[in-house]
């Protein structure tokens, strides 16, 4: 019989979120990577972690007028808007391709109101190829005055609640970093039922153009992302990683291995990669690659060794 | 659909005036794929400032595989792009977006003022080679004054089209504006117009166009992040008050489908 060196190639990235099984822990973030088709010829699809596919919300939505982006310094504005197909057809038109790319997919929904996050929940349950729900509380609650759900303990719980019960599919709370205490909010939905927490969505910022007197995003104000951001989202998912017992999910500023290794040990199971999505195509399957390289360079026995590994003594 | 990646070495970098630039990259994948009114968006530097990258039009392509920009310097990315030298390589994303639709069976009108030129010359060299008969052809370039315009003649006289010339301070060709110059000469009724430029300008084009029931291809420009339909960042308004992206569903467009406010 050949003698057959026995040590496995392909090094253990596996990670859980709930009961939702990831051959690594690399995602893609909600509104940078498109329904995922866009970015078909350029990725192998099949060799990321999941993606999560741009928000969705009960209706269709037009979104913000232009100019909906500008540049600042290591970061980008944008004011989107939340535009999308709404869900019905989403399920039509955008699942049937998803179904096909054989990595879980996980669904961000949006609603102006707990009935919209409930509705929601009930569609896509059923829908076969949704791997998990990520749900953005970060949306104003019309009924409430237009507060966040995102802002309030009670109301991200309330959410959180609504669409546990409406489901069997691991949920995951995106938070929003617009808040004097994100571990508390991170709390609450854990309490809720929450499977997993991500974070940071975007940073709620401005620019101005001196030359014309006038915002330069249409909508005012928009959310910051990129590189920018990074070190506050690694102190975030630090600190909320510190106070809950679910798996956190790093967002914000990750191009490279080396930023999604640095969120893991701050405390992150998995990391999304959103705006390098813009500027490198490839992005999320480098960072799989260069993930891949550290463990065995490392001489790793998995990768979840690095989960909250940062060492502050 | 197939776009490329490539990091891409700068064959030629020429300094046509004090702000205007012509590169010519090594882009093989992109330069065999590329199709008139087509774009890249190419990196400016290696470094996380400026993030994103910036979109250009494809002013041609050649068969050994390169593609050129034209561009001018009016902010961080292009003041970047415009101190990158010759053997030096950028990374080039495309090509990206839906090009101009070219019917060999129509006479064509091609509009470009300023670096609205760009995408003028590949759509010209493709009408070349899809037509036996170019004699019912024109091409309008428009510039600030001459040397702007002249240092992009070369290439566009070498065509079996007809050219015209305007620049806004009479340096050179025609004294005044490329529409200007549209309306002192009669289109053919069976006839495309295909114009890039400044808004301002484009909408005149298109007046004009629809007042002549002529078809008219218009090719825009937004800010965007991605180049490819996932931002979303690049919509603007068009009939009906839909929202458009220029990236996925442009950068060309038929004028009829856009807002003009005429």
């Amino acid at each position: 019989m050949e003698f057959v060196e026995d040590r496995d190639p392909f090094p253990d990235l596996r990670v859980k979120i709930g009961t939702l099984e990831l051959q690594n822990p690399v995602l893609t973030a909600s509104g940078t990577f498109g329904y995922a088709r866009e970015f078909a010829n350029l990725v192998n699809l099949y060799r990321l972690g999941g993606v999560v596919v741009k928000g969705i919300s009960l209706f269709p939505r037009p979104g913000n007028p232009p100019p909906r982006i500008i540049e600042t310094s290591c970061g980008m504005l944008n004011a989107i808007g939340l535009e999308n197909v709404g869900v019905d057809r989403f399920i039509t038109e955008k699942m049937p391709y998803l179904l096909g790319i054989d990595t879980p997919v996980i669904v961000n929904i949006l609603g102006d109101s707990i009935e919209e996050y409930k509705h929601l929940t009930e569609k896509l349950t059923v829908v076969p190829g949704v791997s998990a729900i990520e749900v953005n509380i970060s949306c104003p609650n019309v009924k409430k005055g237009g507060v966040a759900f995102g802002s309030d303990p009670d109301m991200a719980a309330a959410v959180t609640s609504v669409v546990k019960e409406n489901t069997h599919l691991p949920v995951i709370v995106k938070l929003s970093p617009n808040v004097t205490d994100i571990s508390q909010i991170a709390w609450a939905v854990q309490q809720a039922g929450a499977d997993a927490v991500s974070l940071i969505n975007t940073l709620v910022g401005m620019a101005v153009d001196l030359k014309t007197k006038r915002p330069r995003l249409a909508n005012i104000i928009g959310g910051l992302s990129g590189p920018a951001i990074k070190p506050v989202a690694l102190r975030m998912v630090y600190q909320v990683a510190r106070s809950v017992s679910i798996p956190v999910i790093g967002i914000g500023g990750i191009e490279t291995a080396e930023d999604a290794l640095e969120f893991m040990l701050a405390g992150a199971t998995a990391v999304q990669i959103g705006t390098a999505n813009f500027i490198n195509p490839r992005a999320s399957e480098e960072v799989v690659e260069g993930i891949t390289d550290y463990v065995i360079r490392e001489k790793l026995h998995s990768v979840r060794e690095m989960i909250g590994a940062l060492d502050t003594e | 659909m197939s776009q490329y990646q490539e990091n891409a070495t700068i064959i030629r970098f020429e300094q046509l005036t004090d702000t205007n630039i012509r590169l010519t990259l090594q882009t093989e994948e992109i330069a065999a794929a590329a199709k008139p009114g087509q774009f890249v968006m190419i990196r400016t530097g290696k470094s996380k400032d400026p993030l994103l990258r910036r979109p250009f039009s494809i002013h041609q392509t050649s068969s050994s595989g390169r593609i050129q920009i034209l561009f001018k310097v009016t902010g961080r990315g292009t003041a970047l792009l415009a101190h990158c030298k010759e053997g030096e390589t950028l990374s080039v994303f495309g090509p990206l977006g839906h090009g101009f639709h070219i019917d060999p069976a129509k006479a064509a009108c091609l509009i470009g003022g300023g670096m609205g030129v760009a995408p003028m010359l590949f759509l010209a060299k493709r009408i070349c080679q899809m037509k036996k008969d170019t004699d019912t052809d024109l091409i309008i370039l428009g510039g600030r004054n001459r040397s702007e315009i002249e240092p992009l003649l070369a290439d566009f006289h070498f065509l079996d089209i007809g050219v015209m010339v305007a620049t806004d301070d009479g340096s050179y060709g025609r004294h005044g504006l490329v529409t200007d110059v549209m309306k002192t000469i009669s289109l053919p009724d069976n006839c495309t117009v295909y114009t890039c430029g400044p808004h301002l300008m484009m909408k005149e084009v298109f007046r004009q166009c629809r007042k002549k029931k002529i078809e008219c291809q218009v090719s825009v420009e937004s800010v965007m992040a991605c180049g490819m339909g996932a931002c979303l960042g690049c919509n603007m308004v068009a009939k009906n008050s839909r929202y458009v992206h220029v990236c996925s569903d442009g950068p060309v467009f038929n004028a009829e489908d856009l807002e003009w406010n005429l």
